[in-house]
């Protein structure tokens, strides 16, 4: 017997979740919906009589005071179609993980009624007004539902299938005596995106042992050898040559690079030797110190192609997966927070221009909003910063990265599974769901990825991943394992595979929990089922762990052993499916040599005259995309939970104005606070990415300082997202880029602890693959030893003094003003850390000493938008003088106005000092860069006096809030 | 001292035990993390406290209803033990989806037992919403807000919220019996629109207690402004002497060295 129970709000209430749809239904364009009403629908099936199903209807699954029901047996359901207007129905296609089942059936037998076997659900939605058919179908193909994961029901009772029993058969691919030919397309079909280099090493192998791999060996090896998990660009040769002009800053040279990541990133950090660092580049995360007992542990992810085709699910377990990273470091550490970081095409795209097989950029920015929202929230982890930006280029391949810092005892940050101990694993069950993730990440998008691929999409539960943290963290204190790490991109195979890598290990794949029956060694293998921690036990402890993990419904199973063989030995039912040299696997790949080249672009710098009211262009930039109020998002993320926030994502009088780096206290017993902030500019690589890297790396850190976090305590993450770099222009900007990031990192002194890559983020469509622009993230972490010395950005006291500290210079290439002119420029903001660091370093005495009454630091829209943002987030007046400010510029007619109000130049700041802190201030930045420019005025109004000493803006500050509000208050 | 002891109730979903419990602990009590797993199995009595927190999260990922299957659990699992800890005089509070379990079980406002009288629903802007809001403290029976008798400040985060009852009568018997013990309202003590209402609730209701004022519930989060550092201020401008949220909990920890 199955039961359908249809819950929907009571009549004449009002129905928040219709009301959004009809919101969105408007934005797609489409007009005479008058209202959507919203339906939860549960099917019931087992023996379960209808009286208590009556009861589980009033008592569990209706709110009595605001929902009515319907009960009713599912075999006599025929969905109706009501006049004036549209029923869809939603329900979730077979092996996708839906949450809300458990949770049904442990409040029916917490009811004490017992026979509910199965429970599924399913969203209807009635809309009325006056639609076509195919708007109807729009409507539903747009909003409601994503075919990967869901599909409309359109019949009545859809029983849930018996799950197939899986027949064991050992499948072998034949490839000792394939040709190069058969070896291509063996890679093609199988989703195994290895080159032919890769795939005759492989049959070299196999032929040297004298048989054929099983399907379960090749695909063990395509993943361990994937760009996703054995970072081959990074790691490999590549011939990088570059034409430069001889005079031109920042020339690298034509080489040989051995290791891109060596020679870069990594060189910093080996260089710098910072006392403080504790783990870096070797574990899931990167781990500083913090304070006496305990350290700090940073992680940022990427899930970009899972994202772009369904937004709401990559984001959720983009989420999900980085959180498992900072579990996975060390012994576990336990996540304080999270950030994130978007780059989406334009929200007002038009759908007639989109791409075939690409989602809407506002259906991708809400979807993975909710995702992240959905999954931070659940977890109690507060989302605490991040950024947005949005440009064409990110139409077809959206970039969503998410980061997770955690905090680890001092003696919890290394470990070692042994000889002998037991492999577990924890957490979710294995399903069918992720499989070829991480090959997949390995590839372009194409308009069939959405078919081909559909496998590697997946939705998250983080109330099971919000368990294992609560258990693990209590198993990680009692001693009850020696390592752990996460199970991400790859699955078992990979998290077995990398810990056993020195050992060997043994595993029995018939012994790891499954959500149903059905699945073939080889998926159990390689699934990427969320949720999921592997763990090296010793066998005396491992009934005290499994019995903690079950105390709070935490399943957990021992699955085989580490060996000592240096094999990796796959069984199922006693059959032996796998049986590698773990040596092989992790060493046997071909080195690979890829071709880099750079040019530099040309692009035009001849700008149009200086309007003489800049009022209408601040605006316009304060109404980008970019800068505008992100408060729509922010709020949506709980970013108090822990109790931890001290600087706040939104702040001034009206807690709405853009904190600069948020500060977070992450235990509550000590004063000590850590600082987040991003860096991350791809405009300026358009020009050249050598200087966008080392103006992402300066970003970052400013901000920290504005903040008041010292410099010499910044630690930084690099997470490049690049198109293919098996084309050479591609690879010649993430070369630069890379040693763009040494040169800043290096003259900073800040040591990157972490990092990754997401290569290959172009679309192929109608013949020409298109890439991304190349895009740096720079995270920046800082450790402050007075949480109370924190710094805040809003203008804070009419009279006090306005300053600008840092040099401003004539480069307004990749400028937002220049970007809203329709040029790009070649004048790109470059770095010079002597100056910058002697700013940096007194600012930080200046905050130490409480000397700074509020500091903003300027980046996109310069000078102009940070004492805008400064004065409205104060609800102040602000009066400044260009003239005042110091610009350095060696072509006269480049003197403007426009130029020094917007101009992006580095390691700059506008600060507040209250008039009797003027002394100290000018005396500790003497000799440097800065100039008095003003003050605040209680009037209210944005005055800002030209090079010739007339007003050349004067702006309400009300209205140049309102325009940067508006356009994102969705 | 001796110090009362509270049992901070957690299970799957649970995520702001640490911060309730540490708030507690600078209220001058003894707090303890109990799964409700462990109580079910009576690995802890309930008998053995004083002060029975429900804290904010999203219990069972707030499936179905927003602390539905907690409530559920509550109602037909742990009944009896309930029923005894409040008869025997002692305190019950609940934050945001503890409020919501409390709401959702019959505990609050609690005049028909064990029987839901009102609700917590989707906030009317249908998102979830972090924001920082003031709130009224009207005089009452509520041990938890006695003498507070000022606007307070304090974060809500959620995004089911919105107070509601099934019809004006019982909105009315809420209000008449001075069970509204928490209202929204704007800085200067007025009526609140939204946002300062964030969520529609009917008479800007952000928390209520039961009859006896011993169970109290609010969506606001008290526990995340028991220090300076937690104020959007960051403790400088508008200083109050001691962080708003740390008065209720001082409040319930008061009235339980009674019981001692």
């Amino acid at each position: 017997m199955i039961y359908r129970i249809e819950v929907l709000d009571k009549p004449g209430l009002f129905d928040a979740v219709g009301e959004g749809i009809v919101r969105d239904i408007a934005d797609l364009g489409i007009s005479g919906v008058s209202e959507v009403r919203y339906t939860q629908v549960y099917l019931i099936e087992g023996e379960v009589t209808r009286a208590d199903a009556g009861r589980i209807c009033r008592e569990l699954l209706a709110d009595p005071i605001s929902q009515d029901y319907l009960l009713c047996d599912a075999a006599f359901y025929e969905p109706e179609q009501p006049a004036g207007g549209f029923s869809v129905e939603v329900a979730y296609n077979p092996g996708v993980m839906d949450p809300v089942e458990e949770s049904v059936k442990k409040g029916i037998l917490d009811l004490g009624i017992k026979g509910a076997a199965c429970v599924k659900t399913a969203r209807k939605y009635r809309i009325n007004g006056n639609i076509s058919v195919s708007q109807a179908d729009s409507i539903a193909e747009k909003l409601l539902y994503n075919k990967l994961i869901q599909h409309i029901v359109r019949r009545g009772a859809s029983s849930s299938h018996p799950p197939s029993e899986y027949n064991f058969r050992l499948s072998r691919v034949r490839i000792i005596g394939a040709s190069d030919a058969e070896l291509r397309r063996l890679s093609f079909q199988g989703q195994l995106f290895l080159n032919l280099d890769e795939m005759r090493t492989i049959k070299a192998y196999f032929a040297g042992i004298g048989r054929d791999p099983t399907d379960c060996e090749l695909e063990t090896i395509a993943q361990t050898w994937s760009e996703h998990c054995s970072h081959k660009t990074f790691r490999g040769r590549i011939k990088y040559s570059e034409t430069l002009p001889r005079s031109y800053k920042g020339r690298i040279g034509s080489r040989m690079i051995k290791g891109l990541l060596k020679s870069t990133i990594m060189k910093v950090t080996r260089e710098l030797r910072k006392p403080w660092c504790v783990s870096v580049f070797e574990d899931n995360s990167g781990i500083i110190k913090f304070e006496g007992r305990n350290n700090v542990c940073f992680k940022v992810e990427t899930h970009n192609h899972p994202s772009a085709l369904e937004p709401f699910g990559g984001a959720n377990t983009g989420i999900g997966g980085v959180i498992r990273d900072c579990l996975g470091t060390g012994l576990g550490a336990k996540p304080v927070f999270n950030t994130d970081v978007f780059c989406f095409g334009l929200p007002d795209y038009s759908f007639k221009d989109l791409p075939a097989g690409t989602l809407h950029p506002k259906r991708v920015m809400k979807g993975v909003v909710s995702g992240v929202r959905d999954y931070g929230n659940k977890m109690g982890i507060p989302t605490v910063n991040g950024a947005v930006l949005f440009d064409e280029g990110f139409t077809c391949n959206p970039l969503v990265y998410c980061g997770t810092a955690g905090i680890i005892p001092q003696d919890k940050c290394f470990k070692k599974a042994g000889k002998g101990d037991l492999i577990v694993v924890a957490g979710g069950r294995t399903g069918r769901d992720g499989i070829h993730g991480a090959t997949f990440s390995s590839g372009e998008l194409t308009e069939e990825s959405e078919t081909v691929s559909s496998g590697a999409v997946q939705i998250g539960n983080p109330i099971e991943e919000k368990k294992l943290v609560d258990t693990l963290m209590q198993a990680r204190d009692r001693g009850l394992y020696s390592s752990v790490t996460d199970c991400g991109a790859g699955g078992l195979s990979s998290a077995v595979g990398e810990m056993g890598a020195e050992l060997g290990a043994k595993v029995e794949l018939e012994k790891v929990p499954l959500k149903y029956s059905g699945l073939s060694y080889s998926e159990i293998w390689i699934s990427e089922s969320q949720e999921r921690m592997v763990l090296a036990v010793d066998g005396r402890k491992a009934d005290e762990l499994i019995a903690l993990f079950a105390a709070e419904n935490v399943e957990a199973a021992v699955i085989g052993e580490f060996t000592g063989s240096g094999r990796l030995e796959l069984f199922y039912r006693g059959n032996l499916v796998a049986d590698l040299d773990m040596k092989f696997m992790h060493d046997g790949r071909p080195d690979i040599e890829k071709k880099a080249v750079f040019k530099l672009p040309a692009h035009k710098e001849t700008a149009k005259p200086c309007p003489s009211d800049l009022g209408s262009a601040l605006k316009k930039i304060l109404s980008s995309y970019d800068v505008c109020s992100k408060e729509w998002i922010i709020r949506q993320y709980d970013h108090e939970v822990q109790g931890g926030s001290a600087g706040k994502p939104l702040t001034g009088v009206a807690c709405d104005g853009p904190a600069d780096a948020a500060v977070v206290r992450p235990l509550m017993s000590s004063r000590k606070a850590v600082i987040v902030s991003n860096g991350i500019n791809f405009r300026f690589g358009r020009i050249d990415p050598y200087w966008m890297a080392a103006s992402c790396i300066d970003e970052g850190l400013r901000q920290v300082v504005a903040c008041g976090g010292p410099v010499d305590r910044t630690a930084l993450l690099d997470n490049f997202c690049w198109g293919n770099p098996d084309k050479p222009d591609r690879l010649g900007g993430l070369v630069r880029a890379s040693y763009g990031c040494y040169y800043a990192a290096k003259a900073y002194g800040l040591p990157f602890i972490s990092g990754k890559d997401s290569l290959y983020n172009e679309y192929m469509y109608a013949g020409k693959s298109r890439a991304i622009p190349g895009t740096l993230l720079i995270s920046a972490v800082s450790v402050l030893d007075d949480v109370s010395k924190t710094v805040s950005m809003y203008a804070k006291e009419a009279g006090d003094l306005i300053y600008v500290v840092g040099l401003t210079r004539d480069e307004m290439g990749g400028s937002l003003y220049y970007e809203q002119n329709g040029l790009t420029g070649s004048s790109v903001p470059m770095i010079y850390p002597a100056q910058a660091m002697k700013i940096f370093s007194a600012l930080n005495r200046l905050a130490a000493a409480g000397a700074l009454r509020s500091v903003h630091d300027c980046s996109e829209g310069g000078l102009g938008v940070s004492a805008a943002e400064m004065a409205f987030s104060g609800g102040l007046g602000m009066e400044i003088s260009l003239a005042d400010a110091v610009y350095k510029c060696a072509d006269k007619k480049r003197r403007r106005n426009d130029f020094i109000l917007f101009s992006e130049s580095n390691s700059r700041f506008i600060v507040e000092i209250s008039p009797d802190k003027k002394r100290v201030f000018e005396r500790e930045l003497k000799g440097l860069s800065f100039s008095l420019i003003g003050t605040l005025e209680e009037h209210g109004q944005l005055i800002v006096r030209g090079l010739d000493g007339r007003v050349c803006l004067r702006e309400d500050i009300a209205g140049l809030k309102e325009a940067w509000q508006k356009p994102l208050r969705w | 001292m001796k110090k009362p002891r509270v049992c901070i109730l957690r299970t799957a979903g649970t995520n702001c035990d640490a911060e309730t419990a540490f708030a507690f602990g600078l209220a001058g009590a003894q707090a303890e993390l109990v799964h409700v797993n462990l109580l079910a199995a009576g690995g802890r009595k309930l008998d053995d406290y004083h002060i029975l927190a429900l804290p904010g999260g999203f219990s069972y990922g707030d499936d179905i209803a927003a602390g539905k299957v907690l409530a559920n659990e509550l109602r037909c699992k742990l009944r009896e033990s309930v029923e005894r800890f409040i008869s025997a005089g002692k305190l019950v509070i609940g934050i945001c989806n503890g409020f919501q379990i409390l709401v959702k079980s019959g505990l609050l406002p609690g005049n028909a037992q064990w029987k839901q009288e009102a609700s917590l629903v989707i906030n009317d802007s249908s998102k979830f919403e972090a924001r920082w809001v003031h709130l009224r403290i009207p005089e009452s029976v509520c041990v938890w807000t006695e003498g507070i008798g000022r606007v307070i400040y304090l974060p809500v985060a959620h995004g089911e919220g919105k107070f509601m009852t099934a019809d004006t009568a019982s909105l009315r018997c809420i209000l008449d019996k001075r069970q509204a013990v928490v209202t929204y309202c704007n800085e200067d003590g007025s009526a609140a629109v939204y946002p300062a209402n964030p969520n529609g609730s009917q008479a800007d209701i952000a928390g209520i207690c039961d009859a006896t004022g011993r169970i109290f519930g609010l969506m606001p989060h008290p526990e995340r402004h028991v220090q300076s550092s937690q104020h959007p201020f960051g403790g400088r401008g508008r200083k109050s002497a001691e962080p708003d949220g740390i008065l209720i909990f001082k409040n319930g920890v008061r009235y339980a060295r009674k019981l001692l």
